[in-house]
């Protein structure tokens, strides 16, 4: 027994994100980047869809979708506050090309030579409820940590923005 | 063709290529970071799309993905914050700006 992706749909949301991504690259407004950046991620929940991971697929939405195309507007509004000033000359920058270029390149041979060649989707796909289990029975411990880890992001990235060491 | 493993590696090599062009080449701290996010959004798909069809049973890399979710979230928070602090003391956002430890 197997199940398999719609070729459609992963065709559709693969170039939704990489055209997002490329768009995001290439506009030169730091905002619209942010816009794109968005697409990017909904485009993101899709695949997640289609990998049978809805609690990451609505996690993908809530966090980056929501609070962090939240938090860099923002931090865009903050900082650059004329219109002039989101406006970015154009940065080709033909050596950092090159070498994601070649890094691309790299991780082709890699996956063509060394990945696995799993077509078939395996039937079973455990749904959410399988998922909180074994987040709150086997890994119980590092989402435990993973919450300290937010606790201690939030008091630092307070203290840091409200300006650390000002008097 | 049917869509398999690979071409979700495929997708994610694609956007962290280019999330990694973008971290290289820009030059405000903003899309530097956006950039970052898009590079551990691309290492997330892998981590899911492996889960999916190595271990759909166990989804190990789902659970992975959401503590990778957890730290990029924090990475983004914290470097939004350095940006305002760097903005408080130099008014500006330039990684140029950002030069006191270079020899």
């Amino acid at each position: 027994m197997s199940e398999s992706v719609s070729t459609f749909a992963f065709i559709v949301l693969a170039l939704a994100s990489i055209g997002s991504a490329v768009m995001m690259l290439s506009t030169r407004n730091v905002v619209h980047a942010a816009f794109w950046l968005l697409g990017v991620m909904v485009a993101t929940a899709g695949i997640y869809l289609l990998l049978s991971a809805e609690f990451l697929a609505l996690v993908q939405v809530l966090v980056y979708a929501g609070a962090v195309a939240v938090l860099v507007l923002f931090v865009i509004m903050i900082t650059l506050r004329r219109r002039e000033d989101a406006i970015r000359p154009f940065e080709p920058g033909w050596i950092g090309a090159a070498i994601s270029a070649a890094f691309l390149a790299s991780m082709y041979v890699a996956i063509a030579r060394y990945s696995p060649r799993v077509t078939d989707m395996p039937a079973k796909a455990p749904g959410v409820e399988e998922f909180g289990r074994a987040l709150f029975t086997t890994h119980l411990l590092p989402f435990e940590v993973a919450s300290l880890v937010l606790l201690v992001a939030l008091v630092g990235s307070v203290w840091w923005a409200k300006g650390a060491g000002d008097k | 063709m049917t869509v398999g493993l690979l071409q979700f590696v495929a997708l994610s090599a694609v956007l962290f290529s280019l999330g990694l062009y973008g971290v290289l080449t820009r030059k405000g701290t903003i899309m530097v970071l956006m950039c970052l996010e898009l590079m551990a959004n691309a290492v997330n798909i892998n981590l899911v799309a492996f889960s999916r069809f190595v271990t759909p049973v166990e989804m190990t890399g789902q659970i992975f993905a959401v503590f990778s979710m957890v730290v990029s979230a924090a990475e983004i928070g914290l470097g939004l914050a350095l940006v305002i602090a760097l903005y408080r003391k130099r008014r500006t956002v330039e990684l140029e700006a950002m030069q006191e430890l270079k020899g």
